[in-house]
């Protein structure tokens, strides 16, 4: 009964405040809209838009990105890294760690380096 | 017989205002909607929410809209609620499995007005609508389109006429007539605000842009009333 207790408390001071997405949920919930269910960028949303999505799939132009590059691009928008608007910034989505996390999920799609 | 007899008196004695607005909206409506809060504070949460959460209709709604769907409801969101339940693969990308998307339920006047007065209670977030204060002003049709387009790059998830835009966003040419500017105001300034896990992002408008964004929805709001 005690030990119990004592696990018990342990599980919910461990658990953070805003329970963190994994990146593949975030990814399901908020990029598929554009980027596609495939991550190929031919997502539901493309028809009339002016520029096409990246596709996540592609390892010669996602190799040309650095970490630091996505992580900026995803958090401020598309213009942050000189790309289009229809990027949308998710900094009020996600959190940092999201983020860093949605990087890494990013190069699981491409299977890709920087510089690879 | 003697049951018949009975009814007959209980549905004679009933008041004037007969339908209970509170009472259908707790036996066929919640099941769907959120009548009480909070928003999804998770994915699996906002995934498994088959409506739009309604607990704070009365900050949100224009109330003579919300009766005349009811009676005749007609899709709002193109790939549905929860887009990602309404895909499927098609030849140049993903599309809406239009199949899959819901019929609305359907209700009787009396009723559709009864449970418009009792959403229309709901107004949690007054905090919100009193933040946003809106100017009279306008914007010709053109340049809002440019804005919102070109600009803000909301035309990735909404239609501002029908069959042009974005899906997993709600149809914006009749947003004017569905909701009351100071929602529309707050809602573009943060959707988090209103829903945490919501798939629209904060664009950081600024006020002004903001204003320019109401106004523009307005102006696309009549037109399509006027074209009915
Ligand atoms: C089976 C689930 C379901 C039930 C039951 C249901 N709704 Fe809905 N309702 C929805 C969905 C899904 C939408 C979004 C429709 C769209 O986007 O096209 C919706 C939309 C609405 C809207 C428009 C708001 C908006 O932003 O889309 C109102 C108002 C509404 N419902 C009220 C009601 C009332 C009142 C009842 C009960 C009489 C009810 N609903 C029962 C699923 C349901
Ligand atoms: C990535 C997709 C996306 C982008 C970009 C986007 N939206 Fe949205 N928008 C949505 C979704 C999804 C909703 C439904 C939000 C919810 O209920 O949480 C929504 C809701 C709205 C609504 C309320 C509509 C209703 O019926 O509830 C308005 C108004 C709106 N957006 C305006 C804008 C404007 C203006 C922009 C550009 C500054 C924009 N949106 C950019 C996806 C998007």
């Amino acid at each position: 009964m005690r030990n119990r207790f004592w696990l018990l408390a342990l599980i919910f001071a461990a658990s953070p405040l805003q329970a963190q997405e994994l990146a593949a949920d975030n990814y399901r919930a908020y990029c598929v809209q554009c980027h596609g269910m495939e991550g190929n960028g031919k997502g539901v949303n493309i028809r009339d838009m002016a520029v096409q999505p990246r596709d996540h799939t592609d390892a010669k132009s996602m190799s040309g990105r650095s970490d630091e590059a996505l992580f900026k691009v995803i958090k401020e928008g598309g213009p942050a890294i000189d790309k289009s608007v229809l990027m949308p910034p998710w900094g009020d989505t996600l959190s940092d760690e999201e983020i860093r996390d949605m990087v890494l999920h990013l190069r699981t799609l491409c299977k890709c380096k920087f510089g690879s | 017989m003697k049951r018949l007899f009975i009814l007959a008196v209980l549905f004679s004695s009933a008041p004037v205002l007969a339908v209970d607005g509170m009472a259908i909206l707790q036996r066929d409506c919640a099941v769907c909607h959120s009548l009480t809060g909070p928003a999804a504070q998770t994915l699996k949460d906002a995934w498994s929410r088959k409506g739009p959460d309604l607990f704070y209709a009365g900050n949100k709604y224009r109330a003579e809209w919300m009766t005349a769907w009811l009676q005749k409801p007609q899709a709002i969101r193109p790939a549905g609620l929860n887009y990602g339940e309404h895909l499927k693969a098609g030849v140049k990308g993903d599309e809406v499995d239009t199949a899959t998307l819901p019929l609305h339920p359907v209700l009787a006047k009396a009723d559709a007005v009864a449970v418009t007065a009792e959403l229309m209670k709901l107004k949690p977030h007054d905090d919100l609508i009193s933040k946003e204060k809106l100017e009279s002003g306008s914007i010709s049709k053109q340049m809002g389109e440019m804005a919102f387009d070109k600009f803000y790059g909301c035309l990735a998830c909404h239609q501002i006429e029908p069959e042009f835009g974005g899906f997993s966003g709600p149809e914006l040419y009749t947003a004017a007539q569905r909701l009351q500017p100071e929602f529309m105001a707050s809602l573009i300034r943060s959707p988090q605000a209103w829903n945490p896990k919501s798939w629209m992002p904060n664009k950081q408008l600024t006020d002004m842009g903001i204003q320019k964004m109401v106004r523009y929805l307005d102006v696309i709001g009549k037109e399509s009333a006027n074209a009915k």
